[in-house]
C-alpha cells in the first residue's frame, strides 16, 4: 500500500478516494439490482405467485437470480426515445439530476465505526441538503418531456417532496437533540447499550414519521402519486425509455436503500448489536436495512394509493404537528432530571 | 394578469385505467376536474345489425361478446326474449342451471371488478387474489361449455347440455410435482356440482380475505367514501340500475321485483347502500358476492336432487337427441331444418331483461316471423352509468375519476355493442 502511495505521489489522494467511491457505489448498484429482484419475489409471494424464476446463469435457473442482470442488459440496449416536443438537453439532464444525489448522499453514510468515506461533522446536514436535490431530477424530467401526464407527475412530486422534507427534517432535529451531534457515526455511538437504547423508543413518534416520510420521499406506494400508474400512467417518466428510464429506476431504488440505511442509523442503532453478547458489525446494519426495505415492499403490496391532496393533508396536518410536539417534549424533558431518558 | 386557461387532458383510450377503450376528455383546473367528457364508439361492432343477418341461434354467441365479463348473463337475456316470442317453456332443471350459471357469472364479474377497481385505486394485491377464485369459476365454465369465456351455453329453450359428471383434471407435467398434482386435483374427483359445492364452501372465507384488505383500510376509505355521490332520486333519473342504483339506497333488483326463472324459489337478500358513493357501491357488490354464493349453494343442492331434461322437448326450437335422429325420420328432419334455416319465431315483439351483474341488461326483439330477428335492440346498463360520468366526476380530482371509472364497472363491449 505504501509503495503504491509513493508511486502516485500527490495523485494518491484522488485515486484512493476514487477507489473508495467505487467500493461503495458498485455494491450499491448491485444491491439496487437485487432489490428489484427481491421486490418482485417478495411481493410475488405476498400475491400468491412465484415471481421471476427463469433467468439464471450458465444454463442453471437459480430461482431467477439472473433476472436483474437480464433486465439491465435489456434496458441498456434499448433506444432512448427523444420526444419531438421535448426540451432535449433538459430531458437528458433529468435522469442525471435524479441519480446524482441518490449516489452522492452515500459519501457520509457510515457502515461501521470506521468504514465511512467521509466522516464529516455535519453529515446529517449534508444528507438533508443532498436528498432534497433529488426532486429537481423529477421536476426537470416532467417539464422537459412536454407531456401533460409528465407535467402533472412533476407537479405532484414537487409539492409532495417539499412538504415531506419538512416533516423529515423535524424528525431529524429530534435525533440530533438526543445525540447532541450532527455526525452520523457519533449518533450511532450514542445509541450503544442494546436494543432498548436505540432512538426508536424515546423518539418513537419521530421514528414513525421519518419512516413514512421516507416512503413518501422515495415516491413509493402508497405515496407514489408522482408515478400513479393508474392515474397519470407513469407520471414524470412517462416519456422515458431505455437507459434514461433505467436511471430513474436506479435513483428510486438507491434512494430507498438510502432511506432504509438512514432509518437504521438514526433510529435503529446502525451497526450496533441489539444484544450485548453478540458483537457489533456490518452485519447488523445490513440486516436492519433489509428489514426496513422489507417494510417498503410490504407497504406496496398492502395499501391502496393516496390521493394527492390527501398526502398533502397527512404531511402538513398530521406529521409536521406530531414532530413539532415531540421535539418540544424532548426539549422540555432535557431540562429536567428525566432528560437521560432521551439520551 | 395573464388569462388562465383550463388544461385539457386526453384520458385514454390508451390508458391503464381506461378499462378498455374509454376516451375521456378531461378539462382540468390544476388537478380538479371541471368537465369530464366520455367518448364512446371505439369498440363498436354493430352487434344489433349483425343479428339481423343471422339466425336466432347464430346471434346468440354475439351476446357473449357484449359485456365480455358476464357472458352467460347476456345470453340469458337474449334467450328469454326469444323464448317469450316462441312461448316455449324451459324445464325446471334448465332454469336452475341458468340461475346457477348466472350467479357464477355474477361472481366472475364482481371478482374482476373488485380486482381492477383495487388496482385503479392502487391496491394491487387484491387483483391477484380475486383472479385465484376466478380461475376456479372459469374452470366451471369450461367444464360445462368447453370455453372459458365465450361460452354460448344457454340456448332458447334451455341450456345446451346437462352438467358433466366429471371435472377435467390437471395433468402431470414437467413443473408439477406429484404433491402439487394431488392438491390441485383434490376437489376435482367428483362431478361439476361437487366442485361447485366445494367452491361455495371456500368462497365466503375468500370474501372475508378481500374485505380485510380493503373494507376498513383507511386509505381505501379516504379514496372511496364521498366520491362519485349520486342520490337515490338522481340515480333513478339517470337510469341507473344494478349495484349503481342499489348503492344509492334504492331497493331494485329484477331478480326480486320481476322474478325470472326460479329466483322466486330461492332465498337471498338484496343489499342496498345508503350514501350512493363509491364505498357504498363497493360494499353492495361485496355483499352481492356473498348472496350469489348462497344462491349457487341452493341451486347445487336442488340440482343434485332433481335430475331431468335441461332443454325443451320442442324440436322446432331445440335439437333432438342424436340417438332419436338415427331412428326417427321426423327427428332427422327437425335436426336438418334447425341447423340449416334455424328456428322460425312467430311475428311479434318482446322485451326481456335480467339483473345482470352490472345492472339491467335487456334485449328487445322484433320478429316478422322469419328465421332471423327483424330488429334487435340491446339495453346495456353501462351506457347509462357512463353518461353520468361528468356529473359524478365534476369538482373531484383526477385520482377520483379513476375511482369512479372503477366503481361504474365499465366494460366497453357492453356500451359500444
Amino acid at each position: 500500500m505504501e509503495w503504491f502511495q509513493e508511486l502516485l505521489g500527490p495523485a494518491w489522494l484522488p485515486v484512493w478516494t476514487l477507489v473508495k467511491i467505487i467500493v461503495i457505489v458498485l455494491p450499491l448498484l448491485i444491491a439496487v439490482a437485487y432489490l428489484t429482484y427481491a421486490e418482485r419475489k417478495i411481493i410475488g409471494y405476498m400475491q400468491i405467485r412465484i415471481g421471476p424464476n427463469r433467468v439464471g446463469f450458465f444454463g442453471y435457473r437459480l430461482v431467477g437470480l439472473g433476472q436483474p442482470i437480464a433486465d439491465a442488459v435489456k434496458l441498456m440496449t434499448k433506444e432512448i426515445l427523444l420526444p419531438t416536443g421535448a426540451n432535449k438537453s433538459l430531458f437528458l439532464v433529468g435522469p442525471v439530476l435524479a441519480i446524482a444525489p441518490a449516489l452522492a448522499a452515500w459519501a457520509v453514510v457510515p457502515f461501521t465505526d470506521h468504514l465511512v468515506l467521509a466522516n464529516v461533522n455535519a453529515s446529517l446536514l449534508y444528507i438533508m441538503a443532498i436528498t432534497s436535490m433529488g426532486v429537481y431530477g423529477v421536476v426537470v424530467a416532467g417539464w422537459a418531456s412536454n407531456s401533460k401526464y409528465a407535467l402533472l407527475g412533476a407537479l405532484r412530486s414537487a409539492a409532495q417532496i417539499v412538504s415531506y422534507e419538512i416533516a423529515m427534517g423535524f424528525a431529524l432535529v429530534g435525533v440530533l437533540m438526543s445525540a447532541q451531534s450532527l455526525n452520523l457515526v457519533e449518533i450511532v455511538q450514542h445509541q450503544s447499550g442494546g436494543f432498548w437504547q436505540w432512538y426508536w423508543l424515546p423518539l418513537f413518534p419521530l421514528f414513525i414519521v421519518y419512516l413514512i416520510a421516507g416512503v413518501a420521499e422515495t415516491n413509493r406506494a402508497p405515496f407514489d402519486v408522482a408515478e400513479g400508474e393508474s392515474e397519470i400512467v407513469a407520471g414524470f417518466h412517462v416519456d422515458y425509455s431505455g437507459m434514461a428510464f433505467a436511471v430513474f429506476f436506479l435513483a428510486e431504488y438507491a434512494n430507498m436503500i438510502l432511506v432504509a440505511a438512514l432509518t437504521s442509523i438514526l433510529f435503529l442503532g446502525g451497526w450496533l448489536s441489539p444484544v450485548p453478547f453478540l458483537p457489533d458489525g456490518f452485519f447488523w446494519i445490513a440486516a436492519k436495512i433489509s428489514f426496513v426495505l422489507f417494510l417498503f415492499l410490504w407497504f406496496r403490496a398492502t395499501f391502496p394509493r393516496y390521493r394527492y391532496d390527501q398526502i398533502m393533508r397527512l404531511g402538513w396536518k398530521v406529521f409536521i404537528p406530531v414532530t413539532l410536539v415531540w421535539i418540544l417534549v424532548v426539549g422540555a424533558f432535557m431540562q429536567t432530571p428525566l432528560g437521560y431518558l432521551f439520551h | 394578469m395573464a388569462e388562465i386557461k383550463n388544461y385539457t387532458l386526453n384520458f385514454g383510450p390508451q390508458h391503464p385505467a381506461a378499462h378498455g377503450v374509454l376516451r375521456l376528455v378531461l378539462e382540468l383546473d390544476g388537478e380538479v376536474v371541471e368537465r369530464a367528457d366520455p367518448h364512446i364508439g371505439l369498440l363498436h361492432r354493430g352487434t344489433e345489425k349483425l343479428a339481423e343477418n343471422r339466425t336466432f341461434l347464430q346471434a346468440l354467441p354475439y351476446m357473449d361478446r357484449l359485456d365480455y365479463l358476464s357472458m352467460m348473463m347476456n345470453e340469458h337475456a337474449y334467450c328469454l326474449a326469444v323464448e317469450k316470442l316462441l312461448q316455449v317453456e324451459v324445464p325446471v332443471r334448465g332454469q336452475y342451471i341458468r340461475v346457477l350459471f348466472d350467479e357464477i357469472t355474477r361472481l366472475l364479474n364482481h371478482l374482476l371488478w373488485l380486482g381492477t377497481h383495487g388496482l385503479d385505486v392502487g391496491a394491487m394485491t387484491i387483483f391477484l387474489y380475486t383472479f385465484r377464485e376466478r380461475e376456479d369459476l372459469l374452470d366451471m365454465y369450461e367444464a360445462v361449455s368447453g370455453a372459458r369465456m365465450h361460452a354460448a351455453y344457454y340456448r332458447p329453450g334451455g341450456v345446451y347440455r346437462d352438467l358433466p359428471d366429471s371435472m377435467p383434471m390437471y395433468e402431470a407435467g414437467k413443473y408439477k410435482s406429484a404433491a402439487d398434482l394431488k392438491r390441485l386435483n383434490a376437489n376435482r374427483s367428483g362431478s361439476l356440482l361437487d366442485f361447485i359445492e366445494d367452491f361455495t364452501n371456500r368462497f365466503p372465507k375468500c370474501v372475508d380475505d378481500y374485505e380485510t384488505l380493503l373494507t376498513d383500510n383507511r386509505i381505501w376509505k379516504q379514496r372511496t367514501v364521498g366520491i362519485g355521490v349520486v342520490d337515490a332520486d338522481r340515480a333513478k333519473q339517470l337510469g341507473f340500475t344494478g349495484p349503481m342504483l342499489r348503492g344509492s339506497g334504492v331497493v331494485w333488483d329484477l331478480r326480486r321485483t320481476q322474478p325470472y326463472e326460479v329466483y322466486d324459489r330461492l332465498d337471498f337478500e338484496i343489499p342496498v347502500g345508503k350514501n350512493g358513493d363509491c364505498y357504498d357501491r363497493y360494499l353492495v357488490r361485496m355483499e352481492e358476492m356473498r348472496q350469489s354464493n348462497r344462491i349457487i349453494r341452493q341451486c347445487v343442492d336442488w340440482l343434485k336432487a332433481n335430475p331431468g331434461p335441461v332443454i325443451t322437448g320442442d324440436h322446432k326450437v331445440a335439437p333432438p337427441s342424436r340417438a332419436a335422429m338415427k331412428n326417427n325420420m321426423e327427428e332427422l328432419i327437425h335436426h336438418f331444418k334447425l341447423f340449416t334455416e334455424g328456428m322460425h319465431v312467430p311475428a311479434g315483439e318482446a322485451y326481456a331483461a335480467i339483473e345482470q351483474a352490472k345492472g339491467e341488461f335487456g334485449v328487445y326483439l322484433i320478429s316478422d316471423g322469419a328465421n332471423k330477428p327483424y330488429r334487435m335492440k340491446l339495453r346495456s346498463s353501462g351506457f347509462a352509468h357512463l353518461s353520468a360520468m361528468d356529473e359524478m366526476a365534476r369538482g373531484l380530482m383526477i385520482a377520483d375519476v379513476v375511482a369512479i371509472i372503477g366503481t361504474i364497472d365499465i366494460v366497453f363491449g357492453d356500451i359500444d355493442r
